[in-house]
């Protein structure tokens, strides 16, 4: 299979991509890892007439931990955080995630960036971004802007993002004390898209009592959902299976799960339930909560 | 940027195209190729190395895997024009001076294929793995794989193949 016709860009700077994508007003992609795009392309579900290749802009790669927080350059390799030792240390639920999508060789190519962007439900990063409250610094023609993954996916493969826009970076929070995260995957083989996946992070005050909350569910909405009431259902409770069961049941109330080979909707939201638990549960060990 | 570089063809029927230039094996080459072939094809049409395999083309089955850059990927899924200055290697270029790679050795001493469809993608895995990690365990062996589909062995021999390979690059033991 070999992809429609298209004209090819690889700009090294930023301004010029933009430029480019707003030349051809919507029907210009971006081409980052490929390992989404060129796969529809081939199947002609994509029939851009430009792709503008941003992996020839330099300094876009990195993954390093500032005052802020975690900065993670949009091509960065989802392999790049598995082999990152704050992200493991650090960002534990990144690392998690990244060793279970797709395979090594898919994970040497395709990017961080391209996997939150893509607006696919069944990608594994969107729903960890959730849960970390983590932002998304976006290019465009009028400048930079940074969008909350919060209000960021809109429909499936629909995001906040315009046309003429890139991703050029995500945020995520310096972890606190008492902190601990974890995302678990059901998969019905090794490296296929999630059944369902659970993003927890959980933040425990000094009386060892939950003070914040984050949950993220994959493959089970339109998109990554952000399950709030899951989340806020656990403040002020001490991380234990009595909460983590109350939130699990919000976090099922929440999923809109479609019967499909992956199996049934009834079957799916059951596991949404399971795979809170559990993600909640490592979160708080991590946290140094017990659990 | 490579816009200056790119040519309309006459009519609508093929193009654009894009001159690249990469290096195979250690030896450079150049060619103009359609923006959109694929890396896999102009490697194995263009370059005549046909080593490299297509199994399922839906970047699934790993027996396109060449390295680029010294990192294993499907090269059924990038572009040709995206190695454009890059180093390509193939399992063409594992042999030196007709003597076979730590890799091919492991393969034919512990039986490591069968019909052999997927033998170049599985070796190149190897040889990626092997630079990063020379000593990996068992487990770490059967990670580096999953993106390599075999339907014969069962993967048994592949991994004491990847074994013997590691002892054999750097003489020592296996963990
Ligand atoms: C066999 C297989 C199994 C997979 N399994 C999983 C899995 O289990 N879990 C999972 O999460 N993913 C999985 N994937 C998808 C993979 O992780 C992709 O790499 C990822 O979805 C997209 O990242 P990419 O860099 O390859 O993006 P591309 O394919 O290059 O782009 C995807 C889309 O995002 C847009 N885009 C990319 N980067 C940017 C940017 N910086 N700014 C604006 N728009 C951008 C592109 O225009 C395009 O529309 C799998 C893929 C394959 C082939
Ligand atoms: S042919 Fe490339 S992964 Fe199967
Ligand atoms: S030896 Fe036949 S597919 Fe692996």
């Amino acid at each position: 299979m070999i992809p429609p016709r298209f004209e090819y860009f690889a700009p090294s700077t930023l301004e010029e991509a933009v430029e480019i994508l707003g030349r051809y007003g919507g029907e210009a992609k971006v081409l980052a890892g490929g390992q989404s795009l060129l796969p529809v392309m081939k199947l002609r579900l994509a029939e851009p007439k430009a792709l503008v290749d941003i992996n020839r802009i330099p300094n876009l790669s990195y993954i390093r931990e500032e005052a802020g927080g975690l900065r993670i350059g949009s091509t960065a390799r989802t392999n790049d955080l598995n082999d990152s030792d704050v992200v493991k240390r650090r960002y534990p639920i990144l690392s998690d995630a990244a060793a279970v999508i797709a395979d090594p060789l898919v994970r040497n190519m395709g990017t961080v960036g391209g996997n939150v962007s893509h607006g696919d439900p069944a990608n594994d990063l969107p729903a960890c971004m959730l849960a970390l409250g983590a932002a998304f610094v976006v290019r465009g023609p009028k400048g930079t802007r940074t969008i909350p993954a919060s209000s960021f996916y809109k429909d499936t493969f629909v995001t906040t993002l315009e046309p003429d826009e890139i991703l050029t970076e995500i945020q995520i929070p310096k972890p606190k004390a008492g902190q601990g995260n974890a995302y678990e995957k059901l998969e019905k083989r090794a490296g296929d898209f999630p059944i369902v996946g659970v993003a927890a992070n959980l933040i425990l005050g000094a009386n060892k009592k939950i003070e914040s909350a984050g949950i993220g569910l994959t493959a089970v909405g339109p998109t990554a959902l952000h399950a709030k009431a899951a989340a806020d259902s656990l403040v002020g409770q001490a991380p234990g299976d009595a909460a983590f069961k109350r939130a699990a049941d919000l976090a099922m109330k929440l999923a809109e799960p479609v019967s499909d080979l992956r199996g049934p909707a009834e079957y799916k939201r059951a596991m949404v339930g399971v795979f809170a638990v559990r993600a909640l549960r490592t979160a708080a060990k991590r946290a140094g909560g017990g659990a | 940027m490579v816009e200056a570089e790119v040519r309309m063809p006459e009519e609508a029927e093929v193009g654009p195209f894009v001159r690249i230039h990469v290096t195979v094996n250690g030896t450079p080459r150049e060619a103009e190729v359609e923006t959109r072939t694929l890396l896999v094809h102009f490697i194995r049409e263009e370059l005549r190395l046909t080593g490299t395999h297509i199994g399922c083309d839906t970047t699934n089955c790993g027996a396109c895997t060449i390295l680029l850059d010294g990192k294993a990927v499907k090269s059924c899924t990038i572009l040709a024009v995206q190695a454009d200055g890059r180093q390509i290697r193939t399992v063409e270029g594992l042999a030196e001076d007709g003597k076979l790679h730590p890799v091919q050795e492991g393969f034919v001493e512990e039986h490591g294929l069968q019909c052999g469809f997927c033998t170049p993608g599985m070796m190149m895995t190897t040889v990626a793995l092997l630079a990063k990690n020379p000593n990996p365990t068992e487990d770490e062996i059967r990670h580096a794989i999953a993106g390599n589909l075999c339907r014969c062995t069962g993967y048994v021999n592949i991994v004491k193949a990847v074994q013997y390979a590691a002892k054999k690059s750097q003489g020592g033991g296996s963990k």
